[in-house]
């Protein structure tokens, strides 16, 4: 081949190198941005009164002198929406039983709207469900109720021959001439004096339980179900992994036995997870009774299952690595083939096995269908580690689901959904950035 | 099923005289053939190797030598399917007898490697390796001993200051002396060396080969070599095999010079090989 073809396939081949790698790069940006921007709303945002309100009672947290100062102070401004309700309210009986029914429906609503935007009007019984409760708490989200409190939605059905359109209208509109009719411009301009939104940093998000199903409140629950599980997991696959691993690699006599074996584990990674979760159930909860419902003991197991291949091949590839000369030196000084195992293969074999652990970490962190059937809940308390023998528990990959497509307001909780898929990604890049921290320092050691 | 046969040594260093001129044969080769799967690697060898001398064993590339030095301490069971024949025989018992505690033959016949091996370990740790196996805690003793050895394998000077620090960081000529360092840690009477200065400079062959010198005295020691100047140099007799065959066995000056077989001599002279 002449030279400049040579040189030419060489330039083509590191450019397309470099523009896969740039593909991957582009991708992982767009995979991670939105992730980091949006979570970090739920840790980062403009909270309102109704957040320190919520925060104090609930949580008993932050500063009561402070709150009531600044509770006064949106009371103050709050206070003639409410007259202007009321008054209204007056004109309304004073008013022809046909006029009344008119305005009655469309009253109904903007005192609805109102309550949801600023919380339960002043001197009527305290709802039961938390989360009326209180108004927005976040900024963003009183933004979208004042819209709606402003705006009333219809349906223009006037084209037959076209599909239904929503349409916006002012409430206003409908108010005009009546007690009413200022309250709606008041409450526009006079929002942010109602509200109070201050940037808050909420990183408790991630230690504070959650209130009302998510609606307030943070994720523990969710975050040490994870930890529970992917740490249960590991206590059953590293071990067992590893033992297999070396057994397969120093003990078994190579031939049709071993072969057949390593097929079997190969097919096992291959299982999709589902399958795992439905195994764990059928054969952990309903044959064997490790616990008597779901509990995180058998999600676990089942997890453990699903990750015991990967640990499995990455330790025997880690280990058939390790140079013979060490094995010969060992053996060649009168070491055994356990102690060989244990002084110097293991060792010498321990960055690539940390390796294959690391990635059925995350793996493990993340895997949701194996542990919907075998221990997660929905909604649940952090449980005591002795609990995790028996109790079930919510789990931040199961949860990200649920909110996302079972939660009665999915709509209002975006924060906390992306908070979760936030959290999720930093614990497993946590948990791979201290594997390999550890495996660097094993390297070195070991290269001196 | 017969009792096992431990190949633990009874005495410890005491045992090797220090005249060094014993005509004892020290292991005995019957009939000895290995097999690598259907192939004959080594084919009927019998031959004395007498107590406390150097034994080279030369020969082209694939005739069979470094398998029988391998043998001797029954490194070549690592490859699968191998199979031996005939007797190996060492402190009265064939080695090659299944009932052999080959943990504790290996413990007596020390080996050093083609290319260094040392352990990814501190250069203490590599030479208190083999007495660790054997049971020595105390860290007095290991000092002492790991002291001693590097001492005898004349690395103590050059390494007495960085004992902790990473064997892998040494020369390629150092290691090698801190592997036969290691051996000897074990205080084994028979020291097999397998092309032990192939991988290493001519400056640090030489010390290795001053070092085969110093040991004759103390240990029996079996070498392969490539390099026939270096066997005439460091050993007292001389093996040649050819094609798995040992075609002649004698001491060195005469082997060298006076070589009765016409293969050695041709081998000896250049002709092949």
């Amino acid at each position: 081949m002449r030279l400049e073809t040579r040189k030419l396939l060489d330039k083509a081949f590191s450019g397309l190198g470099i523009i896969a790698i740039g593909v991957m790069a582009m991708a992982l940006l767009l995979i991670l941005t939105p992730i980091v921007v949006r979570g970090s709303k739920a840790f980062v945002f403009k909270g309102t009164i109704e957040f320190r309100r919520m925060m104090l009672e609930q949580f008993d947290r932050g500063d009561p002198d402070k709150f009531n100062q600044e509770a006064a102070s949106t009371a103050a401004a709050r206070a003639p929406v409410y007259l202007m309700m009321e008054e209204f309210e007056a004109e309304m009986k004073a008013m022809k039983s046909s006029e009344r029914r008119e305005y009655k429906a469309a009253f109904k609503e903007v005192e609805k709207s109102i309550e949801t935007l600023l919380g339960p009007i002043p001197g009527e019984r305290k709802p039961v469900l938390l989360r009326q409760q209180y108004g927005q708490t976040r900024w963003e989200r009183t933004l979208v109720k004042l819209h709606e409190a402003l705006y009333s939605e219809e349906w223009d059905y006037s084209n037959a021959d076209a599909m239904g359109l929503l349409v916006e209208k002012p409430r206003v509109e409908q108010f005009i001439g009546t007690k009413l009719e200022p309250m709606f411009p008041y409450l526009e301009e006079h929002i942010s004096d109602m509200m109070l939104p201050k940037t808050t940093f909420y990183w408790r998000f991630i230690t504070d339980k959650s209130k009302d199903s998510h609606i307030f409140g943070g994720i523990w629950p969710e975050v040490l179900g994870t930890l529970y599980l992917t740490l249960g997991a590991m206590i059953f696959a590293i071990p067992m992994g590893v033992i297999a691993a070396i057994y397969l690699c120093e003990y078994a006599k190579e031939g049709r036995v071993v072969s057949f074996l390593r097929i079997c584990i190969s097919t096992l990674a291959g299982v999709p997870s589902i399958v795992f979760g439905l195994f764990g159930l059928a054969f952990f909860l309903n044959t064997i009774h490790v616990s008597n419902s779901k509990s995180v003991l058998a999600g676990s197991l089942t997890l453990s299952l699903l990750i015991l291949p990967t640990i499995i091949r990455s330790s025997e590839e880690a280990i058939l690595a390790v140079p013979r000369a060490y094995k010969e030196a060992a053996l060649g000084l009168g070491a055994g083939r356990w102690h060989t195992v244990m002084s110097v293969i293991l060792p010498a074999s321990l960055p690539g096995i940390l390796t294959g652990i690391v990635i059925s970490m995350g793996r493990a962190a993340g895997e949701t269908a194996p542990i919907i059937f075998t221990a997660a809940v929905s909604v649940g308390a952090p449980l005591k580690i002795w609990e995790t023998l028996s109790q079930p528990t919510p789990a931040l990959p199961w949860n990200i689901y649920n909110l996302c497509t079972e939660h009665e307001a999915v709509d209002e909780i975006r924060h906390v959904q992306y908070g979760m898929v936030f959290t999720l990604v930093a614990i497993v890049l946590l948990l791979n950035l201290f594997a390999i921290l550890m495996r660097a320092r094993i390297s070195k050691k070991l290269r001196g | 099923m017969t009792e096992e046969i431990t190949m633990k040594k009874i005495d410890t260093f005491a045992e090797h005289g220090d005249d060094g001129a014993t005509n004892e044969t020290h292991i005995e080769a019957k009939d000895f053939s290995l097999f690598y799967g259907d192939f004959e690697a080594v084919r009927k060898v019998s031959m004395e190797i007498p107590k406390q001398k150097v034994t080279a064993m030369i020969g082209p590339s694939g005739c069979g030598k470094s398998t029988l030095l391998r043998s001797i301490n029954r490194m070549n069971d690592l490859i699968p399917s191998t199979s031996a024949t005939g007797e190996m025989i060492f402190d009265g018992h064939n080695i090659y007898n299944k009932n052999i505690d080959v943990v504790t033959l290996r413990a007596r016949v020390g080996m050093v490697f083609q290319k260094p091996n040392v352990f990814p370990k501190s250069i203490f740790d590599n030479v208190a390796y083999g007495p660790r196996l054997q049971g020595t805690k105390n860290k007095q003793e290991l000092s002492e001993i790991v002291e001693q050895s590097l001492r005898n394998a004349a690395i103590w000077d050059e390494v007495k200051d960085r004992l902790t620090a990473n064997a892998l960081g040494m020369s390629g000529g150092q290691q090698q002396r801190l592997c036969i360092a290691r051996a000897l840690a074990i205080k084994p009477e028979i020291l097999l060396m397998d092309e032990p200065t192939s991988a290493l400079d001519p400056k640090a062959t030489a010390k290795i080969e001053d070092l085969i010198g110093e040991l004759r005295n103390n240990y029996t020691i079996i070498i392969v070599t490539h390099n026939m100047q270096q066997a005439a140099r460091v050993s007292d007799l001389t093996a040649f095999m050819y094609e798995g065959v040992l075609v002649e066995f004698g001491k060195t000056k005469q082997l060298f010079t006076n070589p009765d077989n016409p293969q050695t001599e041709n081998y000896i002279t250049g002709r092949f090989g």
